[in-house]
């Protein structure tokens, strides 16, 4: 194992150990503190076009499922990590992290002092960064910093969402699923199957869509079309959907103007819409909302969102660097309905007159805590209510 | 959901004495608690029996009763102080226990007392065995199937629906004996037919085997309007079957997915929902290794060790948390008091890896079984903390001081291979050692799985350590080979050993390449967010964060501002490591009071400590906290980026006393007494020089390094004599030796470590054994009170019952002991605190040792005589005069009351451990009993350590030949409050001979009916059994005493005691007890 290294635009170099592919890449260098699920956050398309920092310093203890992934693929630029484990042990297992990096050509770095690089991010806010194994020069590396700065994700949805419509069948039920019983849940179990049992048609547009969305949706008993992201409104309507769900994706929102116009539509229809994370700050600029860039995003598996409605708090799972400007909501068209109890920064929103509910975390968790899982339940009793009127 | 504007007054009831599975973690628990409530404007009133806890301070509730944890107590302290609440849930089970019965009495509601926190329904839904089963049937939660069975043919059918293995658990027999796990129906029927013969109900418990699972916990917390988070979850590197607390436990767990993470997270936040709890809980699982198969162990509904190791694993503070939300306050609207920005509604990132290893007691019980199984018998345990799994338990395994400091430390190299597979096999505290050798021996990581259980990914972990000692023995030392042996956290020391080097020469090499230890921060949030409170940990591969290293705009300015504010000295506070027999709790007590009095002198505090179970390893007790080893090496590397203006080492024990001279090398200022005088005291021919000057006489004896010496100073003293070795606590190694057999055993005994130290050979003297601690200002010393012990010289001061005040000492005599005093204070120049032990012989007085640092009994006669001691001693090290601190120097005046502190055991816990007293010190915990009347006081003390009698009013007296004449009126004691009292031949003699019925019963080993029927039986209440001295103690007596233990009888096996207890056992008066607010002595 050569070295590796990681060359941050404020000319920060961190050294360490080469791991997966050797190719060098510039991109934008964002942390997640989960503690597990190195290998759902591998694969969540909301990803691309950044490199990845678990602030976790084992990493790869559990081998690779991949009955786990959450896409096809592995998106990230790069992965850095500060170990890597040398066997992984768990009966699923199969395969190494080491191997899995290879196969899908993510460079990585490994034997760095995350948190040093993660304190670093937090302070000066997220930054672009090379991984390179060549070892440059202080003067080579002056002169990379203005290109290295120079980096934007860019227009990166168009990378990750699917090719064509299909339909999504897969339940994922070969993994504990959280339990839909007990008082936790919102709805009564009688009232859960007959929601089930009514098979809701939803339409799914991938942005680049984890799959546990759409498998939350199929254990629900919706036969889910998945759509590529630029589906025209008018395609979607024209299926006569039930419900409308927005995935999340990456990127800057304000780079999707297509699809922002195509959102607009799909709110002046009355088809009932669900949203998640980039689906969210779409409807919420479709709808005359802002967003902007945080310092460092909500990355990991433990922020908690308080239900403005119920006071309740729930732990969520997360991966945003931009948010909903909830100074910029017009009060007549949505308001607030979940807040992030660290920061008070908007984690969704409900929409007056509409049956259009939309939040910045992730319901779908894989990984994560799976406490807000109940929110595709309420998804159903919109789609219920609406076809009921 | 804000305050509840109803809850003025709480009552906080404790866990009581320290025991094997209840120990400082409560302390800890409750003094974080009562905090956490008078910060919310609420009066506490606190009970406990147990003297030597922080949470039973004046200044921590505004009401304290040291009184014995009964139902008519708690009762007592209701009527008197009439609470509006009670907090039951941060007492551990003691404290939960009384409050549900007073409930259940219907007492609470009858004096509108609620509980608080988690409700009494919730406590019975989790706590009883059939309601949490059907509570867990109802959400779909799995149990481990089980049943009770009569019969074989019961058994059979209930096995073939659960499937083989299966455990089965006879009920009521000795230590869980005629039990076994069976894996077909075979071995069922044999063992089944077994246990139900051995059952005295006939009753055997069938149970689906889960033995060899995973075993998971998770730490949760629910608040009123049901909001439910996770603090932490862990993975018992140890599988199911072995005790959690007894277990090498890591946190977070390693070897689940995110599916396995997540399936047990959500099933314990549903449990919690399900029973309704507010507050803190504990939920354990078994997780097969194979499938996601799991099945619920245990919900524990209130604080306990684990959530303490939880607390200082992720910096959560689950008990602050708990008492605010029991007063009804939700997770969104506590603080984080650690970030000091976010709130407690989240869940901890740890970007470390901790891991916790228990300190298990089999050095003072050498007879004991090891064997670890589903009964606790760790004492203690330590915590590190690493960014690797290698490094962390490194850490831990020298943070033991068990004279263990790498994997190498157990020697299983004689083993041919089929033993080491035998000893892989054996569940016991040794495991990974021999882990460790089989994998040197080549042994695959699947064939030791196999023989363990333990996860491949712990044993590559030991392999990855065991491949470092190859290197370092085999490879030049290069600075890449150092820098990875120091990132796996091979000290130093081990690295000269492996190498073939001198440890300086290690640590010039790594000076020479900038091989040096970096501090990283526990902050709760993975470096998310800016943390406030300095918690720390050591790594070799990365940068500093404790030190001058900063990044970036905000961490500057906060310099700025520390350096104008800064500039205060800085003292390093050493903590007394992990809870052991010897060295308790008390030490913990010492040092957080010394903290805070340095803290109040305008003083920077720094504690050192690896103990997660105590009140000094908080994260808000003193300005920094560095969790580390208590080894030289480690506190250097705090001393380097420190760089403190001295450190004081007299209130953490022998683990700081013994960290003195490294200190002094590192260029670190001893303040107090210094490190010459300390060296003084110990060293047995500098200490007879003070003692000469003084005029002080002491029992003759004679240092010596070798059994022959031994022998050769026995004869010319005399037999018996006291032999044990210099510098130790808790009378480690002492014995008493009657003849030259006895030396020889002795001498090896305590040579089977590394003794640097000589051996110290005395005369036995028999007398009154008094005690004092005192405050030394190098001029005056100020002595709180004078302590007796009721048992004589031979039994350890620790295991003894102290009075104070001593009862009938002349006045001379007080007037000899104050002097003493006085002069060895001056002539070892102690500045700070000192303890010293006398023998008085009439008007004679002798001196035993003396030890010029914090005591045992510091806390103790802190409270009972309200003088702040620790706090006086730091005011002198800092300079102050005793005078000047408003006290008059000398004797303080004698209290109005008594107060008796009473030693309590946790012998039913370790299998085969004797249990008869002796110079060394075996007891865990103490307790107190406080009033006007000496009998009421020792009535309250006995109440407190669990002895209620009389029950059955049967007795059984066996003692040995020079006992027959004093134990007469003791007998004649009992036999007059109308037990009836059964002997063997020899005493049976003796007590009809002065006139005592007594009945005559058959030795163990004579035919039934024996002693052991008898105390089979159920119907004794007591055995007095003094056996014999020296090595040749007979098999029976420790048969007779383990048999009483494990059946719960209260067992004695000296006279004095039996005389104190029958004492307090004939005077009628004491029944209706008279409280004492310790706050407002």
């Amino acid at each position: 194992m050569g070295n590796a290294y990681l060359i941050l635009e404020d000319g920060t170099v961190f050294c360490g150990k080469s791991i997966g592919s050797q190719r060098e890449v510039i991109s934008e260098v964002v942390f997640n503190t989960s503690m597990t699920g190195y290998l759902e956050v591998l694969t969540d398309p909301s990803y691309a076009g950044q490199a990845l920092v678990m602030t976790y310093p084992l990493i790869g203890n559990y081998g690779i499922s991949i009955e786990d992934m959450e896409s096809s693929r592995a998106w990230p630029d790069a992965f850095i990590v500060r170990e890597l484990s040398r066997i992984p042990s768990n009966f699923r297992s199969e395969d190494t992290i080491q191997n899995f990096l290879q196969r899908y050509d993510i460079p990585g770095i490994s034997g760095i002092d995350t948190r040093a690089l993660t304190i670093l991010l937090r302070e000066k806010g997220t930054m672009n960064g090379l991984i390179t194994t060549n070892e440059y020069s202080k003067a080579q590396i002056e002169d990379l910093l203005p290109k290295i700065r120079a980096y934007t994700t860019g227009k990166v949805v168009e990378k990750v969402t699917c090719a064509k419509k299909y339909e999504f069948t897969d339940s994922g039920d070969t993994v504990p699923q959280p339990s839909t019983v007990g008082v936790r849940n919102e709805l009564s179990e009688v009232m859960q199957r007959e929601l089930y049992s009514r098979h809701f048609r939803v339409a799914l547009l991938d942005f680049g869509a984890k799959r546990n969305i759409a498998r939350s949706l199929v254990r629900r008993g919706c036969r889910v079309t998945v759509y590529p992201a630029h589906t025209s409104a008018e395609e979607i309507l024209n299926d006569r959907p039930d419900g409308i769900m927005l995935s999340n994706g990456p990127g800057d929102p304000k780079e999707c103007t297509q699809i922002i116009e195509e959102v607009r539509k799909l709110y002046d229809s009355d088809v009932p819409i669900f949203a998640i994370c980039l689906g969210h700050q779409l409807m919420a600029l479709a709808t005359g909302g802002d967003t902007y860039k945080m310092k460092y995003g909500h990355r990991g598996g433990n922020h908690p969102v308080k239900d403005l409605k119920t006071g309740r708090v729930y732990i969520s799972s997360q991966n945003h660097g931009y948010v909903v400007d909830v100074e910029h909501i017009d009060p007549n068209l949505a308001s607030p309905a979940f807040s992030n109890v660290n920061d008070g920064t908007n984690e969704g929103l409900v929409y007056l007159n509409k049956n259009i509910f939309t939040v910045q975390f992730h319901p779908e968790a894989c990984p994560g805590p799976q406490d807000s899982g109940y929110l595709f339940d309420r998804f159903l009793m919109m789609m219920n209510s609406q076809s009921a009127s | 959901m804000p305050k509840n504007p109803d809850i003025k007054k709480v009552l906080v009831i404790g866990s009581g004495p320290i025991v094997i599975g209840q120990a400082a973690e409560f302390d800890y628990a409750g003094t974080q608690a009562c905090r956490s409530l008078k910060e919310e404007g609420v009066e506490v009133v606190l009970l406990n029996s147990n003297p030597a806890t922080i949470m039973t301070d004046r200044d921590i509730a505004d009401h304290v009763y040291i009184e014995p944890l009964t139902v008519e107590v708690v009762e007592q302290v209701i009527e008197k102080e009439k609470p509006d609440s009670i907090l039951p849930t941060l007492g551990g089970q003691a404290g939960l226990n009384l409050a549900m019965e007073l409930e259940e009495r219907g007492f609470l509601k009858d004096h509108s007392v609620r509980l608080i926190g988690t409700t009494s329904r919730t406590i019975r839904r989790a706590e009883d065995r059939l309601e949490f089963k059907e509570a867990m049937e109802k959400i779909h939660e799995p149990v481990a199937p089980s049943k009770v069975v009569k019969n074989i043919e019961d058994g059979e059918a209930f096995a073939r629906s659960i499937g083989y293995p299966v455990v089965l658990r006879p009920a009521y027999t000795l230590g869980g004996s005629g039990g076994g796990i069976a894996s077909n129906q075979d071995e069922l029927d044999e063992i089944l037919a077994n246990g139900l013969r051995l059952s005295r109900v006939g009753e055997v418990l069938v149970e689906r085997c889960i033995a060899g699972w995973k075993e998971i916990e998770y730490e949760v917390m629910r608040d009123g309007a049901g909001n439910v988070i996770t603090v932490c979850n862990m993975e018992n590197i140890d599988p199911v079957g072995v005790h959690t607390g007894d277990s090498i436990v890591v946190a977070p767990s390693q070897t689940l997915g995110d599916k396995e993470y997540q399936m047990l997270r959500t099933s314990a936040l549903n449990i919690i929902t399900e029973l309704g709890i507010t507050g803190g809980c504990n939920v354990q699982y078994a997780l097969k290794p194979d499938t996601f198969e799991y099945c619920v162990i245990e919900v524990n509904p209130r604080v306990s060790r684990s959530s303490a190791l939880a607390s200082k694993a992720t910096g959560y503070p689950i008990a602050r948390v708990a008492a605010k939300i029991a007063l009804g306050y939700t997770l969104d609207e506590i603080r984080n008091a650690i970030t000091g920005k976010t709130y407690a509604s989240f869940e901890p990132m740890l970007d470390y890896c901790v891991v916790k290893m228990p300190r298990l007691p089999f050095d003072k019980f050498i007879t004991a079984r090891r064997d670890l199984t589903t009964q606790m018998k760790a004492t203690g345990e330590v915590m590190s903390i690493c960014t690797s799994f290698e490094g962390a338990l490194m850490k831990a395994i020298r943070s033991l001081e068990q004279h263990v400091d790498s994997l190498m430390s157990y020697d299983f190299s004689d083993l041919d291979d089929t033993m080491l597979h035998r000893q892989l096999r054996r569940v016991d505290d040794q495991r990974i050692w021999a882990i460790a050798e089989a994998l040197r021996r080549g042994f695959t990581i699947d064939g030791i799985h196999k023989a363990t259980q333990i996860d491949t990914w712990f044993i590559d972990k030991i392999a990855i350590l065991v491949n470092m000692e190859k290197r370092l023995r085999e490879e030049p030392l290069t600075e890449e080979l150092l820098r990875e042996a120091k990132r796996l956290e091979f000290p130093d020391t081990v690295i000269a050993q492996l190498t073939g080097k001198e440890e300086k020469d290690i640590r010039l090499l790594r000076t020479g390449y900038g091989i040096s230890a970096a501090f990283k921060m526990v902050d709760t949030c993975a470096a998310e967010f800016a943390a406030q409170t300095p918690y720390y940990y050591s790594i070799y591969d990365g940068t500093d964060e404790a030190g001058e290293v900063l990044y970036a705009d905000s961490r500057q300015q906060e310099t700025v501002k520390q350096e104008n504010t800064a500039r205060k000295p800085k003292v390093l506070v050493l903590g007394s490591g992990p809870i052991r027999i010897g060295q308790g709790i008390e030490f913990d007590f010492c040092s957080v009071h010394c903290t805070w009095a340095f803290q109040r002198e305008g003083y920077e505090t720094i504690i050192i400590n690896n103990n997660p179970e105590t009140v000094s390893t908080d994260f808000d007790i003193a300005d920094k906290l560095y969790f580390e080893p208590l080894t030289p090496e480690d506190v250097e590397n705090v001393v380097r980026t420190e760089k403190p203006d001295g450190a004081v080492v007299q209130f953490g024990g022998q683990t700081a006393i013994k960290l003195t001279q490294a200190l002094m090398e590192m260029g670190v200022r001893i303040l107090g007494t210094d490190a010459d005088d300390v060296d003084a005291a110990e060293d047995r021919e500098r200490f007879d020089q003070v003692l000469g000057r003084c005029g002080i006489r002491r029992p003759k004896g004679e240092t010596v390094f070798t059994a022959q010496e031994a022998k050769e100073v026995a004869g010319r003293l005399g037999y018996p004599v006291l032999v044990r070795p210099s510098y130790v606590l808790g009378g480690a190694g002492m014995r008493i030796a009657i003849s030259d057999d006895d030396i020889d055993q002795y001498i090896g005994e305590i040579n089977r470590y590394t003794q640097e130290h000589p051996i110290l050979v005395d005369k036995y003297m028999i007398g009154k054994e008094i005690e004092v601690d005192a405050v030394c200002d190098g001029t005056d010393i100020l002595i709180p009170g004078i302590m007796e012990h009721i048992e004589r010289a031979g039994i350890h001061s620790g295991d003894s019952i102290s009075v104070y005040p001593a009862s009938d000492l002349s006045d001379k005599v007080k007037e000899t002991i104050v002097s003493y005093t006085e002069k060895l204070a001056q002539n070892l120049h102690v500045i700070g605190m000192m303890n010293i032990q006398f023998i008085v012989q009439g008007e004679e007085v002798y001196i035993i040792e003396v030890n010029p640092r914090s005591s045992r009994t510091v806390p103790y006669i802190s409270k009972v005589t309200g003088i702040p001691i620790v706090p006086l001693a730091t005011s002198v090290i800092l300079g102050k005069k005793i005078r000047d601190l408003g006290y008059e120097p000398g004797l303080q005046k004698e209290a109005s009351y008594y107060a008796i502190k009473m030693p309590v055991f946790s012998f039913e816990k370790i299998r085969d451990a004797d249990i008869s007293l002796g110079p060394e010190m075996k007891s865990t915990g103490e307790c107190l009993g406080i009033a006007q009347t000496f009998d009421e006081a020792l009535y309250k003390a006995f109440l407190g350590a669990g002895v209620r009698l009389p029950k059955h009013r049967n007795m059984i007296i066996t003692v040995r030949d020079e006992d027959k004449e004093d134990i007469i009126d003791i007998a004649r004691g009992f036999d007059r409050i109308g037990y009836r009292i059964y002997s063997t031949h020899g005493t049976w003699k003796a007590l009809r001979a002065a006139g005592i019925e007594a009945r005559q019963v058959n030795k163990i080993e004579m035919e039934s009916p024996n002693l052991m029927d008898l105390i089979l039986g159920h119907r004794i209440d007591l055995v007095i059994d003094t056996p014999p001295q020296g090595i040749e103690h007979q098999h029976d007596g420790f048969v007779i005493r383990r048999a009483a233990i494990e059946t719960g009888v209260n067992v004695i096996t000296a006279l004095d005691t039996a005389r104190a207890l029958i004492t307090s056992l004939e005077d009628n008066s004491v029944e209706n007890l008279t409280l004492v607010d310790i706050a407002k002595l």
